[in-house]
């Protein structure tokens, strides 16, 4: 396999892709227009992203206060569990052909599904995030006098920051990888490359696996800094 | 009660073992695999006992019309003797002809139109009207690559601009000239790689000067369901659709008056070197079991699969029985 | 040899074959019904294929997910230097969308069922291998001082002591990668490689096709997790004991 790797159809298929993304390229099938380039390339990531932050706020909206509430309440436990289990068992497909079949096609339709599969680790992970906390550490607070949501806001939540954040990120993987396929469900992204092998040709296809694997890279890395910028010090001597 | 660690691992790795022996059995039965032999008893189509050293697969594009037609190849040559295997829904058509070329399949059916336009950078006007013209000019490229194309099927079929019944009345829709004016209101859905081909949607702009309100991709399965719902004003069709004449209350094409769509006859596209190692029944078997493959015929077949949903391989059968192919 | 006496007739369909359709006498598989129940209980069997590639495509990745991430663990485990380098290159593994991993590979391995298994075990060795790292870590050190003093050498220590009591780990960390593999091995469709994404493709807006191909998927994915979850309780005994 490594000298697969290294022989040249494949090196130069990653030439091509890199050549692809940043200048136009000749399609047969266009009539003369040119595909690709730059341009089309930050188009369809920001297609992307957006929809991607669309479905990831909406579950972050209904999942991390019910999360938060469950977790400090304590109950609700099994209903966390399992639906962090079964949404991990969705399958992504169905999920969108059932969508577009029955409620229909577009960014807003997209949106909801995708944020179906971003719901339950957000909300699995922000339960037992929560729930995990300490409870002597808890009961000292209540002693010192804290409200319930300043317990919560201050105590809880800064303790659970890396297992919650384990559930965005889980949550980002899951859309961002769904949102590839959104062209087949009424929203453009770098799935049109990868699906589109006739107009952008193989050259386009893989540079589109390329942009969704870096796309979905610098998201998993913008998550991790913005993990390390929320831990409490305190929390980051201990060893992950 | 205790458990031996040790057996327990084995029990284990036994258990997958045996997961992966059944799923490996399992799959070795037909469907996506081999066409059951037939020994051609009845039929036109007559069994040579030398095809049987030759294997066959048969691919084809991923939409129902094109898996109707790998089936009734894949079976009239499995009737002709041949050993064959279908590998159908390979996907659009650059990933079918690279699958001859690699060798993964022996040949799939490609409309001449799609061919040229498609492989061969011909504008849609210059693909010629008749399917002799079309199947030739096609060949003659196809032939520089090693490759070659058997003679066309009597039935042809297009991309079309098409609407529900009420938008064409609302707006007196005839042909697609008529959305001159009109088509800035309306939103137009087509496969991802429409906007950017001159025979859909950058040949609506270029060449009718259409602008649209807008544009959304859809999966090519999903092209009525848009109309029907609501979401899209305007969707590219098949003129071999069936929805057109069993729903002809709902839906209508319009008229492609400045020929952007052009039609294609469906040609088997297969390498050289694999049509020689065949033998003439190949080619033979292929052409004669394409005769009786009419506009009506082909459209009842889409019918069953596309509205009863009916497998391909069924719909394939009945045609070949129905007309005489097979026993 | 055709008989001559057939070729007039062959060619032209019989009477018969062609149906007479409209709107309002389609069968329920060609409304948009959300579910044809009489439709759905004749073509089960159309599944059975999809469902065996699914299988296949699950178990071998998973297996051998499990073969590359467990050994990765094992190594890393007495060379904490390559850790943080593993962890991170697993991660970056998991964090490539499925079906980028299947089209990046295109070039090198081509369309097909191998494609989709690298892609979909690559997916799940950060899981394993984290899983496995982890549980062995939390071995106490007292239970190894104890073995060490009762004579065992570390390959022994290790297989007889560690592994064992890092069993819920690592069981859990197969669980998760498993039910997540049923689910995105819909997606393989997209390399060549079959599965259940197969016959969701191919009739998309057919909305009781995708109900039962998606609950398939789903009913897997859940067999697999109870039937790992069980195999965890009967391979830890001493679990048993204690009180949840």
């Amino acid at each position: 396999m490594i000298g697969a790797l290294l022989s040249s159809p494949a090196l130069a298929s990653i030439g091509g892709a890199i050549e692809f993304i940043f200048a136009p390229q000749d399609s047969s099938v266009t009539g003369g227009r040119q595909v690709g380039g730059f341009d089309q390339v930050v188009e369809l990531t920001l297609s992307q992203l957006e929809l991607t932050l669309l479905a990831l706020g909406l579950s972050l909206l209904v999942a991390l206060p019910l999360g938060l509430y469950l977790g400090h309440r304590g109950t609700g436990e099994l209903f966390a569990v399992v639906l962090g289990n079964v949404g991990r068992a969705i399958p992504e497909l169905a999920l969108i052909a059932f969508m577009a079949a029955a409620i229909g096609v577009g960014v807003l339709n997209l949106t909801i599904a995708l944020a179906v599969l971003g719901v339950p680790p957000i909300l699995a992970n922000t339960f037992v995030g929560i729930h995990q906390v300490d409870r002597a550490t808890v009961d000292a607070a209540r002693g010192m006098g804290m409200t319930e949501f300043e317990i919560l806001r201050k105590v809880e939540i800064p303790l659970a920051v890396p297992t919650l954040f384990a559930g965005v990120r889980g949550a980002t993987i899951a859309i961002v990888a769904t949102a590839t396929i959104a062209p087949l469900a009424g929203v453009e992204s770098l799935g049109d490359f990868i699906l589109g092998e006739n107009v952008y040709g193989s050259n386009g296809v893989l540079a589109g696996a390329i942009v969704v694997a870096l796309l979905a890279l610098t998201l998993e890395f913008a998550f991790a800094g913005l993990q390390r910028l929320l831990t409490s010090p305190g929390l980051k001597l201990r060893s992950a | 009660m205790r458990i031996k660690t040790t057996r327990l691992w084995g029990a284990l790795l036994l258990a997958l073992a045996l997961t992966l022996g059944v799923a490996a059995c399992g799959s070795d039965d037909d469907d996506g695999g081999a066409t059951t032999e037939s020994d051609g008893g009845g039929g036109a189509i007559v069994s040579n006992p030398d095809n049987g050293k030759v294997s066959l697969t048969i691919g084809s594009k991923n939409f129902p019309e094109q898996e109707i037609l790998g089936e009734i190849y894949a079976q009239a040559l499995a009737a002709a003797g041949y050993k064959v295997k279908s590998d159908l829904n390979l996907g659009s058509e650059t990933v079918a002809r690279k699958a001859v070329k690699t060798g993964e399949i022996s040949g799939y059916p490609e409309y001449a139109s799609t061919a040229l336009t498609s492989f061969f950078g011909k504008e849609p006007e210059e693909v010629p009207a008749d399917a002799q013209g079309a199947w030739e000019e096609a060949n003659a490229e196809f032939e520089k690559e090693g490759l070659t194309a058997f003679e066309p099927t009597p039935f042809a079929s297009a991309n079309a601009v098409g609407t529900t019944t009420e938008t064409a009345e609302k707006y007196d829709l005839e042909t697609v000239s008529d959305l001159e004016g009109v088509s800035e209101e309306l939103s137009l859905y087509g496969s991802p790689e429409c906007p950017q081909r001159i025979d859909c949607k950058a040949g609506l702009e270029e060449l009718y000067g259409l602008k649209f309100k807008e544009f959304k991709s859809v999966d090519i399965g999903l092209r009525y369901t848009v109309l029907e719902n609501g979401q899209a004003d305007l969707s590219i069709l098949f003129t071999t659709d069936p929805q057109l004449s069993a729903e002809k209350d709902k839906f209508v094409i319009l008229e492609d008056d400045k020929e952007v769509f052009p039609a294609g006859n469906v040609i088997f596209v297969t390498e050289k070197s694999v049509a020689e190692e065949a033998g003439p029944d190949y080619e033979e078997t292929i052409l004669q079991v394409q005769e009786g493959l009419d506009l009506a015929v082909m459209q009842e077949l889409d019918a069953r699969v596309e509205l009863e949903k009916q497998t391909p391989k069924e719909a394939a059968a009945s045609y070949l029985k129905s007309a005489g192919y097979t026993g | 040899m055709t008989d001559p006496s057939l070729v007039a007739a062959v060619g032209e369909v019989g009477e018969g074959f062609f149906k007479e359709r409209s709107s309002d006498t389609l069968p329920c598989q060609a409304t948009d019904a959300l579910f044809c129940w009489d439709w759905a209980r004749e073509n089960i069997d159309r599944y059975g294929t999809p469902t065996v590639q699914h299988l296949e495509l699950v178990v071998i990745s998973v297996v051998l997910g499990f073969a590359v991430a467990f050994a990765l663990a094992l190594l890393a485990h007495r060379r904490r230097w390559l850790q943080p380098p593993l962890l991170a290159a697993t991660g970056v593994l998991y964090t490539i969308p499925s079906i980028a991993f299947f089209f990046l590979l295109l070039p090198v391995t081509g369309r097909g069922r191998d494609t989709a298994i690298i892609a979909l075990s690559a997916y799940t060795l950060q899981i394993i291998y984290r899983n496995t790292v982890i549980g062995l870590a939390n071995v106490p050190s007292s239970v190894k001082e104890a073995a060490r003093g009762m004579g065992l050498t570390e390959r022994q220590i290790l297989w007889k002591v560690e592994v064992p009591l890092a069993r819920p780990e690592i069981f859990a960390g197969l669980q998760i990668a498993t039910v997540s593999t049923v689910a995105i091995a819909t997606l393989a469709v997209f390399a060549g490689g079959g599965g259940l994404g197969a016959p969701i493709k191919a009739a998309i807006n057919f909305k009781t096709n995708i109900i039962i191909a998606g609950s398939i998927a789903i009913l897997m994915a859940v067999a697999f997790g109870l039937a790992l979850v069980t195999a965890q309780r009967l391979l830890t005994p001493w679990k048993r004991a204690e009180t949840t």
